[in-house]
């Protein structure tokens, strides 16, 4: 543990750390542009200069390893002149165009410039001009602001994936630039509106929009994919404005996806502001009252086998709970969560978490995705896949559809025969075996069909041979692309005895025998499926479900209500609300809770603390995170029942998986451009 | 005055066969395997002992530079890269050594290959040195086939290939770490140090960058041993030093010669002259664009060594003497060079990026005394706020000229400028192009 001292004061730190590093834990603030904590160093922007005793010059902190016995001083006369050397260079070609920067208010060199700047500028030549760059509909460029740190080429090349940007030219005539025009495809390129220091990439989306000292922020969860990535909801007034990362290291570190970031703009449009209900085979808008009273009216005297609920994918987990006590008074044992028809099972808990957890990939030896398309289904987990395989003696297997995942992986198959043959040991199996803690990460690809609860078995079985499950190590993962699974199967929002299942549920209202069926947001079913069932929907977008409903109900977005989401890593948190839902919008839990007083069984909880009360006795939402696997013992599938069909990924479109993202006019540029093969330019 | 007899480059004008027969006439791959057999620590210590200092411009003892490599070969196998891409205005000595001598080279990087531990050597030559670069790979060839080089060269055991790669016209490429940046296939920019190449350097491995001649020197003074070399000279100046003599003289050339010899003898003795006699010298710029010029007052007396010139506040560099007579128009000359320097950063630091542009703007508007007599002031302290900031030297090398300049020519850039106010009329002609 070297020992530097930093202005006087003494500090030891970590082996490895760097001399920025070093004046942080003695407090000393150092103003760094290209330097950040999660890329790597690239020490071109000199504005972390500190000066080493008996240096001849002063040193770039963020690459100086830290040393035993060094003086360093942060304040230094020769400091200042560093610095303020520095800045004033950075702003002479910098537009100095704040006014109509939309980075205005939360600029690094603004700020910088503040603490560490000439208060003039002595430079009288005329000021560098450089062309804008389209990098999609999602990062609006104005490189005339660039200073060039390369903090975006960073993230683009090791982050994310993507070398598709880089600096051509060099001095002044430095820019930077995918070099022959066109968008960048990453699925996290918003993070680098994040990352830029100035106002050289700015969000498309919410340029001109507002000032950020004008937003109410609120900390929140994304719901937009499994992971439960920490958020921040900036909102003005009654409307969400834009959506940055929150900091969680164990989940999304500081990124997120650019369907959590961008989506938003879906919660202002296509919204379902008041109750509807079918009157001659026409939808009319109507009051609360009237629309229980359909409710009541169609349900009066039916018993609890005629009806049914499905939760969508965004359902909270207080809803689904208030949807499962209702049904419980009701009589039906007819509910199910997974919408999508994954043969999941819940026997246990670890048999559908990420068991390994999202951190444990930093840990874990090997990986075996099957039927999964990570860069689609959690692009925030894919980047941490390919951080691992960076760090080295990571071997990735792929058995499913061979997609570019940013990393390289041996393909083994596409279909059930691959993973049947890994069961047999050898090949890659071996690998696994090999590896210290190895992963099987199983997609919902390969669990939504017909033979699901045979590959779910295979999966474990094979988990199980390789060595992946150990007291202290558990290898097997679902990745879910749901937000509302886990919870769902958490507090079995599942067919109870005699009850029917999702397929149960849809083969009896094409026969006749569901009579009613309640879509808890299940806006991913196809009506076609629903016979000439009464549908009863609560959702927050008009779509196909919304225009079969016979009650339409308006519910709350996740932006707009205080609500439970477990995580596909069995994490349970919560969203906050910023905003209010538009119109007569309600909070799903509320619109059960009322509802069931119209229907005569009143649920036992009038506030939402009653009912997270009700929650909070839930088992499986107490269980702690990780840890290894305490029971062999699989699921009940049987792994030779696998059939032939190739796996493919739920996601045929990454920006238009929910009915926000579908609402969404960014997404659906975002849908249009990256759905068409790409232009190349003839080599 | 260097005596014939200790002249190391001895085809330095190309008058002789520079192919394989005529080297080895002269003397070059004379008993490389006896030299190979007293072993790397010998040949380290004798380049140490020979006060052998880096020709490429900084001046760093050679020997220790070597002496910084593992001693042990790990995992990891050691590379040495010979520094061939000469861009620094004015220089043109390795040129002439690869063109006429280019055994020399070759020799050198075998013998510098076992004192470093190295089995692969990489000579990364200018681009635009195509001749040099077909006489370099022909004599490469020659040597492979008179298995002087390859497995088991000069039947030594040594192992030693060697490759020639071809650089593709960026000044900055003649930095060390961007130059291994550029023989990994990436834009040559430099890399942070530490860590230092000969830790982390070509493709990660350990790695040693030296300039051509210091190389190519190598053979001679371990044949003729270090004390030789040390003899010539003055102390921790020691040994031969090609100069290149270009400017305003009667016969510009290449010359070799002992460090420390008078400036005013080796322009006078081998160039002929400064063109219109020496009292018409105005300034010299001793050692490449990249350091300061001294004007005349100096040079009368001033010693051609890293140590002299160092007291002047100039420096030796690569030993490209640069004269000026007093036709010269000395603000343009060292404007030409501020474009040079703003042309050639390579953009990735900021001091470098925009301290290069704005000072070679404020020089062309002083070249015409388009400026404010303060603004000289500024321009110095943007030097100032250059130098020293950067991530490699190229920085303090666009700032040196300006510096040097605004020391010895403050009054003259002070008359143009008033000139300029008063509406005269430009005060000199101008040959500075």
């Amino acid at each position: 543990m070297p020992k530097l001292t930093i202005d006087g004061l003494e500090v030891e730190v970590p082996h490895g750390a760097t001399v920025l590093q070093a004046c942080e834990l003695a407090g000393k603030e150092i103003p760094r542009f290209c330097y950040h904590e999660r890329l790597s160093i690239a020490g071109n922007c000199r504005m972390c200069l500190v000066e080493l005793e008996k240096a001849p010059k002063p040193i770039a902190s963020c690459a100086y390893p830290a040393a035993d016995n060094m003086v360093i001083r942060t304040d230094s006369p020769m400091v200042k002149a560093a610095r303020r050397g520095v800045m004033e260079f950075l702003l002479i070609n910098h537009p100095l165009d704040c006014p109509i920067c939309d980075q205005g208010g939360e600029c690094d060199l603004q700020d910088q410039a503040v603490a560490y700047g000439f208060d003039r500028s002595r430079y009288a030549e005329n000021k560098r001009a450089v062309p804008d760059k389209n990098l999609g509909p999602l990062i609006k460029t104005i490189m005339t602001r660039c200073i060039h740190c390369t903090r975006c080429i960073r993230f683009a090349a090791e982050v994310a994936g993507v070398p598709e940007l880089g600096a051509t030219g060099r001095g002044e005539a430095m820019e930077v630039g995918t070099y022959v025009e066109r968008a960048l495809s990453s699925e996290l390129s918003g993070n680098m509106i994040d990352l830029c220091p100035v106002g050289a990439l700015t969000s498309k989306p919410y340029a001109f929009v507002a000032r950020p000292w004008e937003l109410r922020k609120t900390d929140s969860i994304d719901v937009t994919d499994a992971l439960g990535s920490w958020i921040r909801v900036d909102s003005r007034g009654p409307q969400v404005l834009r959506i940055l990362p929150r900091l969680n290291d164990d989940i999304n570190e500081e990124w997120i996806s650019d369907k959590a970031r961008f989506s938003c703009d879906g919660l202002a449009r296509r919204r379902i502001d008041r109750p509807w209900v079918r009157r001659d085979g026409r939808l009319v808008e109507t009051g609360w009252a009237e629309a229980f009273d359909a409710i009541a009216a169609r349900l009066r005297g039916l018993a609890g086998e005629r009806i049914a609920a499905i939760a969508g994918d965004q359902a909270d987990l207080e809803s689904m709970a208030a949807v499962k006590d209702l049904f419980a008074a009701l009589g039906s044992a007819n509910l199910d969560c997974r919408q999508d028809g994954a043969r999941l099972d819940a026997a246990r808990r670890d048999f559908y978490l990420f068991n390994s957890t999202i951190a444990g990939i930093d840990r874990a030896g090997a990986a075996l995705l099957i039927g999964t398309n990570p860069r689609w289904e959690a692009a925030v987990l894919n980047a941490r896949l390919r951080r691992r395989w960076l760090g080295g003696k990571f071997a990735v297997g792929l058995i499913g559809e061979a997609r570019d995942l940013t990393y390289r992986y041996d393909h083994l198959g596409t279909d059930p025969s691959a993973l049947h043959a890994l069961l047999g040991g050898g090949g890659f199996a071996e690998i696994l075996r090999a590896a210290e803690r190895p992963m099987i990460i199983l997609g919902q690809g390969a669990l939504a069909r017909p033979d699901g609860a045979a590959v779910l078995a295979a999966a474990w079985t094979l988990a199980r041979n390789v060595g992946a499950l150990t007291a202290d190590w558990h290898g097997f993962n679902v990745l879910h692309t749901a937000a509302a699974r886990v919870g769902g199967l958490d507090i079995g929002f599942l067919p109870g005895p005699e009850g029917r299942d999702l397929h149960g549920i849809l083969d009896g209202a094409r026969s006749g025998e569901v009579e009613v069926v309640l879509s808890l947001g299940a806006d991913e079913l196809d009506p076609a499926d629903l016979g000439r069932a009464f549908v009863v929907h609560i959702g927050t977008h008009g779509g196909p479900m919304a225009a079969r409903a016979d009650v339409l109900l308006p519910g709350a977005a996740y932006t707009e209500k205080d609500a439970t989401y477990v995580s596909t890593e069995g994490r349970v948190q919560r969203t906050e609300r910023a905003v209010f839902p538009p119109g007569e919008g309600r909070e799903d839990w509320a619109i059960i809770r009322a509802l069931s007083e119209v229907l005569g069984r009143t649920l036992p909880y009038d506030t939402l603390d009653e009912l997270r009360a009700r929650l909070a006795r839930e088992e499986r939402l107490a269980h702690p995170l990780g840890g290894g696997c305490v029971d062999l013992a699989g699921p009940s599938g049987d792994p030779a029942a696998m059939g032939e069909a190739p796996f493919a990924s739920p996601i045929r479109d990454f920006w238009r998986t929910d009915p926000i993202g579908r609402a969404s006019p960014t997404m659906a540029e975002c849908s249009a451009l990256f759905g068409r093969p790409q232009a190349m330019a003839a080599e | 005055m260097l005596a014939d007899k200790d002249r190391i480059f001895t085809n330095l004008y190309g008058q002789h066969d520079w192919r394989l027969a005529g080297a080895r006439a002269r003397g070059d791959w004379d008993g490389t395997k006896e030299l190979i057999a007293k072993g790397r620590d010998w040949i380290v210590e004798a380049v140490k002992d020979s006060g052998l200092r880096g020709r490429g411009g900084a001046g760093f003892p050679t020997g220790l530079k070597w002496s910084f490599m593992p001693k042990q070969q790990g995992e990891r196998p050691h590379y040495l890269v010979v520094n061939a891409d000469e861009s620094e205005p004015g220089t043109c000595k390795d040129r002439d050594i690869m063109r006429f001598d280019p055994h020399k080279l070759i020799e050198g990087c075998l013998l510098a290959g076992v004192g470093m531990g190295a089995h692969v050597g990489y000579i990364y030559i200018r681009g635009e040195f195509y001749q040099e670069y077909k006489h370099l790979q022909h004599a490469i060839d020659e040597a492979y086939e008179a298995g002087l080089i390859g497995r088991n060269a000069c039947g030594s055991g040594f192992d030693f290939d060697l490759y020639v790669t071809r650089g593709a016209g960026a000044y900055i490429c003649g930095e060390e770490t961007a130059l291994i940046e550029s023989l990994e296939g990436k834009k040559g920019m430099p890399r942070l140090k530490p860590p230092f190449p000969a830790a982390v350097g070509l493709y990660g491995c350990p790695t040693t960058v030296n300039n051509v001649e210091s190389i190519a020197v190598v053979p001679t003074i371990l044949r003729r041993g270090p004390a030789w070399f040390a003899s010539i000279g003055r102390p921790k100046n020691t040994g031969t030093k090609v100069f290149c003599i270009s400017g305003h003289v009667n016969k510009p050339c290449n010359v070799e010669e002992a460090l420390g010899i008078p400036m005013r003898e080796l322009i006078e003795r081998y160039a002929g002259g400064v063109r219109g006699g020496w009292d018409n010298l105005l300034a010299v710029i001793p050692g490449g664009s990249s350091v300061p010029l001294l004007p005349k007052e100096i040079c009368d007396t001033v010693l051609m060594d890293f140590d002299s010139l160092r007291e002047v506040k100039s420096g030796l560099g690569t030993a490209a003497v640069i004269v000026m007579d007093k036709s010269t128009d000395v603000i343009a000359a060292i404007a030409r060079l501020a474009k040079f320097y703003k042309v050639e950063s390579c953009g990735q630091c900021t001091p470098c990026r925009e301290g290069t542009g704005w000072m070679w703007r404020v020089m062309e508007r002083m070249v015409r005394g388009r400026a404010e007599i303060e603004e000289i002031d500024v321009l110095e302290q943007v030097t100032r706020q250059v130098e020293g900031h950067t991530i490699c030297a190229l920085g303090d090398a666009a700032a040196w000229p300006i510096q040097g300049l605004i020391r010895h020519f403050r009054p003259l850039m002070e008359e143009r400028i008033r000139a300029a106010k008063a509406g005269r009329a430009r005060p000199m002609p101008m040959a500075a192009e």
